[in-house]
């Protein structure tokens, strides 16, 4: 199966939240109780209950102060830097784009947590066997020919959903075809080597919070390095201490106590 | 062969029976841990994962016993007899710490009864698959170093000189220093991913390197301030020349990790961040200024001196100690901030680290007590 994507286009939302909705319940994930706290996202930060959430952000345009509506999940990198972490697997990046955790195998480490650039994966702390949770791209559902849930329900289709390369071919359209209405840059489309779910705005995406300055480099590129050459350096060890050991060794005594014992 | 010590004495002190009470309240938090979880444990949120016990419990615990191998290596690749009085307890320090580590990362990891998966589900792409290898063989290899002590210390002498011949101890340590630079570059490693979360400050493609490198140096360290506070603890004085050849070897490595870290922060154009006045800049200059470059200066001075300074060569070796734990702290939380929020460890979480140390310092003590650890000291 080709790999999929989805474009966020964030002149198109207009804050309903649905998605928000709509994830929880594909997901059987529960309501949190929010309080009010100075602006209208809610909850304040993704959760183990929460994989998707919308952001408000009021920027200064020139044309005057403007709203956007930031819808935030996994952005399901081509190369996650999260699976790369992973000891034991549990984390994979399937071949149609999902990036998926298996709970049986997760020993706990957190370390995706650390590596994720996005900061996406949360941890069930009040769980005596906790859960990494994280938005799956509705795994399942796209496997058996569905949209995600949150693409489904979106009643402004802000969400483009396809294969990857048709979702960036979009993207490209329709910043070619409105340049005024868009800032020209495709978030996600080289941002760490690139991700599956990508983004354009109308503001720049600085001033919308969004990581920036990330490398384009694929982050596990950074670890498969010392990785890669580990047989190399085994025998370079070996056969360097060996002959030093020899060298300095030479007719010296067998038992290493012997020497000096009382 | 008689196995005793020349200073026998009972067990019990009453430091003794303090770290014991350490170890009890430990106890306690622990089995609270494992039965309420890491969340109800720990101050951990999900804007800082990682807190106390990865920074201390494993990134400070495996950098602290780096004398393990260097002294090893030391004393049984470059024959350099004259240090062999420092192997024994060396190697002691190591076994005994690693065990630690692992029982640290039993209680850190969010689902202790998995810690066994790595064995099984391999990822040879995560570095942290490859440091649980390198430090599960490791700690069989330090104990297989450590026989011959234990097999002296219980009686079976013609065993214990099967494991003390140089054909068998020296594939050995051949395989301890290998396995070491590997994992010890490797907890490096780990935050390479982390470009563009770190500062620049600390993240470097030089991060393996920084890391071993330093790790050579607080474990020359460690074993320094082992020797001269166990040898006061056991009354059994150190010579000096052996003191003053640790301080060489720990000015050498520092010397060479100031060299790569610093030289890297250069050229890449970054040493103004250092001078930010950020809370991170402060950091820096903290860890270097005085971790680094004070005790490295103070280490080559003393090394040369003729005259009998070991307090100060403690202080020195203290500041080496206090930097490296600086450095593991920062890398792991203390030099991110993420925007409103503050970590602060919750008292279990201190309790739990300060019970792992109390553990090792006991079993420790119990080793030198009653094993043939210290029978080669050289007196001056
Ligand atoms: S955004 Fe983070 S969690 Fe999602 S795939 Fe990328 S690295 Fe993994
Ligand atoms: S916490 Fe679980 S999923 Fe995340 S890296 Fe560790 S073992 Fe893998
Ligand atoms: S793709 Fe599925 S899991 Fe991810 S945010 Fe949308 S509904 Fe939630």
């Amino acid at each position: 199966m080709m790999a999929k994507g989805v474009l966020v286009d964030l002149t198109r939302c207009i804050g309903c939240r649905g998605c928000q909705v709509a994830c929880k319940q594909w997901n059987e994930r529960k309501g949190l109780v929010t309080s009010f706290h100075g602006d209208f996202t809610s909850p304040v930060k993704l959760n183990s209950d929460t994989y998707t959430r919308i952001r408000f952000v009021e920027s200064d345009e020139e044309k005057g102060p403007v709203w956007s509506f930031v819808k935030e999940q996994c952005m399901h990198c081509q190369s996650p830097a999260c699976v790369s972490a992973c000891p034991v697997g549990a984390l994979n990046k399937a071949e149609n784009g999902p990036v998926t955790y298996d709970f049986d195998k997760c020993i706990g480490c957190r370390y995706c947590m650390v590596a994720c650039p996005f900061d996406i994966p949360k941890y069930e702390w009040n769980s005596w066997a906790p859960w990494v949770r994280k938005c799956s791209f509705c795994s399942e559902r796209i496997t058996d020919g569905m949209e995600p849930a949150c693409v489904k329900t979106c009643p402004t289709k802000a969400m483009f959903y396809g294969d990857r390369d048709k979702v960036v071919d979009e993207a490209k359209r329709r910043i070619a075809d409105a340049p005024d209405r868009y800032v020209n840059h495709i978030y996600g489309l080289d941002e760490v080597g690139g991700t599956s779910w990508m983004y354009i705005s109308g503001v720049s995406f600085e001033s919308l919070g969004f990581k920036m300055g990330l490398p384009t480099e694929k982050l596990p590129d950074y670890t498969w390095a010392p990785l890669s050459t580990i047989p190399f350096k085994v025998a370079g060890f070996f056969a360097l201490l060996g002959g030093v050991a020899y060298l300095r060794n030479r007719g010296t005594q067998e038992d290493n106590v012997k020497e000096d014992k009382r | 062969m008689s196995m005793q010590t020349q200073n026998k004495q009972p067990f019990l002190s009453a430091g003794t029976l303090l770290l014991l009470l350490v170890v009890g309240l430990f106890a306690v938090v622990a089995i609270y841990r494992l039965i309420f979880g890491i969340g109800a444990t720990t101050n951990l949120t999900d804007d800082v994962p990682w807190g106390l016990w990865v920074a201390a419990d494993i990134m400070v615990g495996v950098a602290l016993a780096a004398g393990g191998f260097t002294i090893a290596a030391t004393v049984y690749i470059l024959n350099l007899q004259q240090y062999k009085s420092l192997a024994r307890p060396a190697v002691l320090t190591a076994f005994v710490g690693y065990v630690i580590v692992a029982l640290g990362v039993f209680f850190d990891v969010g689902k202790p009864f998995s810690l066994w998966h790595p064995i099984f589900m391999w990822q040879p792409h995560s570095i942290m698959f490859e440091v649980v290898w390198c430090v599960v063989i490791y700690t069989t290899v330090l104990a297989l170093e450590f026989a011959p002590s234990f097999l002296e210390g219980i009686g079976k002498e013609s065993l214990a000189k099967a494991m003390r011949a140089k054909s068998v101890v020296i594939p050995l340590v051949i395989m301890a220093v290998t396995l070491s630079f590997l994992h010890q570059s490797s907890l490096g490693a780990l935050f390479l991913l982390m470009k563009g979360k770190l500062s620049h400050l600390w993240w470097s493609t030089m991060l393996p390197y920084n890391f071993f490198l330093s790790a050579v140096a607080v474990g020359l360290a460690m074993t320094s301030f082992e020797t001269i506070v166990a040898g006061r603890i056991f009354r059994h004085p150190v010579s000096m020349k052996i003191l003053q050849g640790l301080a060489r070897g720990t000015a050498l490595a520092l010397a060479c990790y100031a060299v790569v870290r610093l030289g890297d922060i250069i050229v890449k154009g970054n040493l103004g961040l250092a001078f930010a006045g950020t809370r991170g800049s402060m950091l820096f200059l903290l860890e270097i200024g005085l971790g680094v470059l004070l005790p490295m200066v103070m280490l080559f001075v003393l090394s040369k001196g003729g005259k009998r300074d070991e307090n100060s060569i403690l202080f020195a070796q203290m500041l080496v100690i206090g930097g490296v734990i600086l450095n593991r702290v920062d890398i792991v939380y203390l030099s991110q901030k993420v925007e409103g929020v503050t970590y602060t460890p919750s008292w279990m979480e201190f309790a739990l680290t300060a019970g792992l140390v109390a553990i090792i310092l006991v079993l420790f003590r119990a080793a030198m007590l009653y094993l043939p650890i210290l029978k080669h000291a050289e007196l001056e």
